[in-house]
């Protein structure tokens, strides 16, 4: 059992080591920028530093991920005092640049470094967007329980299971409206409550970070950036539903996040935030990280519960629901990384602060990575119901290249593309759905007009087939059937009948797949054949005339 | 339309001894019995529903998606395999939908394998010939996938030619459930998936195997046989299996797809505790 923490003593010391400091250089080492040469410019800033012999006064900060992927690496200086500077696209040459003309200065002119891009603070991409998830992200170090204490965490997870009961914490959630962040979009203090009213002495929650959908990282950024909230709002979820332990199940891609989860994990035992007598009252939660093996059927969770489980990731049928039976035939909940994200800010605000920001039905905010022919791609946070137009035109800056806005596809390879004429609807669960897509995750695929429509369609229909587990017949032949007349249309022998036989063997593959993942598949070809049918149609070749056929040749 | 084992009696259990349940199948009001399947009400009544995967005597599957029907008030298309009867339940057991649905289902599995009945084993007990003439699939709309699995014929007794091979994992169950060996299990995912033996061993070579024969008999169509078997020739029994379940207690019914997550030493002592 490790030592119990001091949540007030642990922030004071940290935020007395910062004040000892002039300036601090927080540095993004998420997978984005880690990828684009973030731990040169990290060593670089460090080597100027030390040579400069100012390490006393000088911080350079590992941080999670800011968001403005496509300008990375960045790199953030924050005086004493002031307002920030954000450098993009930062080289070792340009760190150095940093470090000489911004950090070793005087300390009194605050010079920015001139050679390297600086970002205006007042960039669209960030004006519109409101951080509660991602509050942390890109300011604190990951991998330091201190700095996620000295930002107020783990606060939200002391005042619940020192003022509030189980009951109070869960109406809390009911009372917030929070809704599943995976991409269904189920009231998450309803599937609470389900595994608090079932019956058991086993229960078990767990944090589903499969995310796999193409081009989708909300919940890998959340997981590297900020992974201490990911835990809190674990034990507290925990605490609410009584729950003994639990499960973050993430995919082996994502290496920064298993290692940083590993590290918080570790963190937290050694200051018991979990495992017995957290934070010395009677709650005990032993939390485990598993790894995926790289299929994305095992996002959905009765697939995800037969892989932790060791079996292979097949979805099983429901009912009976996982909080019935589930890991092991005990009542189980899975929530997905963002949602349980959100809930140290609403234990910690109170359900009406987040109530308060969204739309009525769809309270809250929502992460979004932008992805696709855009000037500026990365990871967003915006409050439920910004228009689809504020995101692509405004925070993204349009469309690359001086292209046109084509479509945008939200939820992956389950959900659909939207035309320009939606683009000022509202982002939300029901909106989205109405236009026969779905939020999703949170991926947001924008296309320009050289895209075709169908090859589009293709290249998911394809995703589908690799990764349709074969359990069903429907999900397992249909989409391979689906792949092959759309391959015939894209490549110019598509006929009518083939169209035809398309449009049905959709239909049938959406009602009858047993799980999610066959009954979405049809999706990103239902919607674009809604909204550009005359893309098909003109791939289309003649029927031949059926006396020709007779001649012999018809094998 | 194939003959279908239709119990004479409810099967044993934990039902009442009753049919209390009363519940419209298609406009018709009947009374099915307390934790009783649409599946085998209809069954009982007479009601067709075509079936794959499924095979009284070992836990449901739910992968072939022929047995959906429609319930009023529910927007999916459940099961009729794995839905229970509830009071007051509303379900048609055919419509135009279903119909279209199952008949691509169908010509989906037929496009999928190599089926050419003349040259098979099984052609007149076969479950999926059945399915072709219940359903009325006399063309297959599809690209033919023409697959080239191995035939593994390596087992003294019996044959795996996989390209007949619908994945319904009738014989990974009875084996693993039945006969407690577990010789049978799919590899892969998707259209990759494959029946194997042992750790993908030849058959003849898994050192697990009874040489039982029940997975042969189980099979839906002409991918297991016995050796020297000419076309046509092939005579499944699927219905042993219950037969057998039904001997070792007739506890299966409270399986379900769960049961498949129990621990195996609980199934495997639960086995031990029932065999007569």
């Amino acid at each position: 059992m490790g030592k119990l923490i001091d949540l007030d003593a642990m922030r004071d010391a940290e935020l007395a080591d910062r004040s000892r400091r002039t300036h601090r250089a927080l540095v993004c080492s998420s997978t984005g920028c880690l990828s684009a040469g973030a731990a040169g410019v990290r060593a670089a800033l460090e080597e100027e530093i030390e040579a400069a012999d100012r390490a006393e006064t000088l911080q350079v900060v590992p941080t999670g991920c800011p968001g403005l992927c496509s300008r990375g690496p960045l790199v953030q200086v924050e005086p004493r005092a002031g307002p920030a500077t954000l450098y993009a696209e930062v080289d070792p040459d340009g760190a150095r640049s940093i470090a000489r003309d911004h950090l070793l200065g005087d300390g009194t002119g605050d010079q920015v470094a001139a050679d390297v891009e600086v970002v205006p603070a007042d960039l669209p991409f960030f004006a519109h967007q409101t951080k509660v998830v991602l509050a942390n992200a890109g300011r604190i170090d990951p991998d330091r329980l201190e700095d996620y204490v000295a930002a107020g965490g783990y606060r939200a997870l002391y005042d619940t299971l020192t003022t509030m009961t189980p009951e109070q914490a869960l109406t809390a959630v009911e009372r917030s409206g929070l809704r599943g962040r995976g991409g269904a979009g189920y009231p998450t203090g309803r599937k609470w409550r389900l595994l608090a009213e079932a019956p058991g002495d086993h229960k078990v929650v767990v944090a589903n970070g499969d995310e796999g959908d193409p081009g989708a990282f909300m919940d890998r950024t959340i997981m590297d950036s900020d992974p201490h909230r990911v835990l809190e709002g674990l034990v507290i979820a925990a605490y609410a539903t009584g729950a003994e332990r639990g499960y973050i199940y993430v995919r082996a891609e994502y290496p920064l996040a298993i290692e940083r989860l590993e590290r918080a994990i570790r963190a937290a035992k050694r200051s018991r935030l979990l495992g017995k007598g957290v934070l010395g009252t009677d709650l005990s939660f032993d939390l485990q990280i598993r790894v995926g093996a790289g299929a994305f059927v095992c996002g959905e969770e009765t697939a995800l519960m037969a892989s932790i489980e060791g079996r292979r990731g097949l979805p099983q049928l429901r009912p009976p629901y996982p909080t019935e039976r589930g890991l092991w035939g005990e009542p189980t909940m899975i929530n997905n990384v963002e949602t349980l994200a959100n809930i140290p800010a609403i234990l910690g605000n109170g359900p009406e602060w987040f109530a308060a920001m969204g739309t009525a039905d769809s309270p809250g905010t929502k992460v979004f990575a932008l992805a696709g022919s855009l000037v500026t791609t990365g990871l967003i946070e915006v409050p439920m119901g910004i228009s689809l137009r504020t995101i692509v035109e405004d925070m993204a800056d349009g469309i690359a290249g001086g292209r046109r806005f084509k479509a945008a596809q939200t939820g992956g390879p389950s959900g659909g593309c939207i035309p320009e004429r939606f683009l000022d609807t509202p982002v939300d669960y029901e909106h989205l759905r109405a236009l026969g897509s779905m939020m999703g995750s949170g991926g947001l695929v924008v296309i320009d007009d050289t895209v075709n429509m169908p090859e589009f369609a293709r290249f998911y229909m394809a995703f589908c087939r690799d990764e349709s587990c074969g359990k069903c017949v429907p999900c397992r032949v249909g989409t391979v059937q689906l792949h092959a007349l759309l391959d015939r249309i894209c490549n110019g022998q598509g006929r009518r009948r083939d169209l035809q036989h398309l449009e049905s063997l959709c239909r049938t593959v959406q009602v009858t797949s047993l799980c999610g993942l066959g009954q979405s598949a049809p999706n990103p070809v239902v919607s674009t054949l809604e909204h550009f049918r005359d893309e098909y149609e003109a791939l289309l070749v003649e029927e031949p005339v059926p006396s020709a056929v007779v001649t012999g040749d018809a094998s | 339309m194939s003959a279908r084992p239709v119990p004479p009696t409810p099967p044993a259990g934990p039902r009442s001894a009753r049919p209390t349940v009363s519940v419209t199948l298609d406009g018709e009001e009947v009374l099915a019995f307390p934790g009783e399947t649409v599946l085998a009400l209809a069954r009982r009544l007479g009601v067709p529903i075509p079936t794959l995967c499924q095979l009284d005597g070992v836990s449901v599957y739910g992968g072939c998606r022929l047995c959906v029907v429609e319930v009023e008030g529910e927007h999916r298309l459940p099961l009729a395999c794995a839905t229970e009867v509830s009071a007051d339940m509303d379900v048609r057991s055919t419509s135009s939908q279903l119909r279209d649905h199952r008949r691509r289902i169908v010509a989906l599995l037929f496009a999928e394998g190599s089926h050419v009945c003349a040259a098979c084993v099984a052609s007149g007990a076969c479950e999926l010939q059945d399915l072709a003439t219940e359903t009325g699939v006399d063309h297959v709309p599809y690209e033919l996938a023409f697959p080239s699995h191995e035939v593994d014929a390596s087992h003294p007794l019996f044959v795996l030619d996989r390209d007949r091979c619908v994945l319904c994992t009738r014989c990974v169950r009875v084996c693993d459930e039945i006969e407690g060996a577990h010789v049978w299990d799919i590899a892969q995912r998707g259209n990759d998936a494959r029946l194997v033996a042992g750790m993908d061993q030849p058959w003849g070579e898994v050192a697990s195997c009874t040489s039982c024969g029940k997975c042969v008999a189980a099979c839906p169509t002409g991918a297991l046989y016995h050796q020297g078997t000419a076309s046509g020739e092939r005579r499944p029994d699927p219905e042993l299996i219950a037969f057998l379940a039904d001997a070792r207690g007739g506890v299966w019914e409270q399986r379900d797809n769960g049961a498949a997550s129990q621990p195996r030493d609980a199934a495997g002592s639960h086995e031990q505790g029932t065999t007569p």
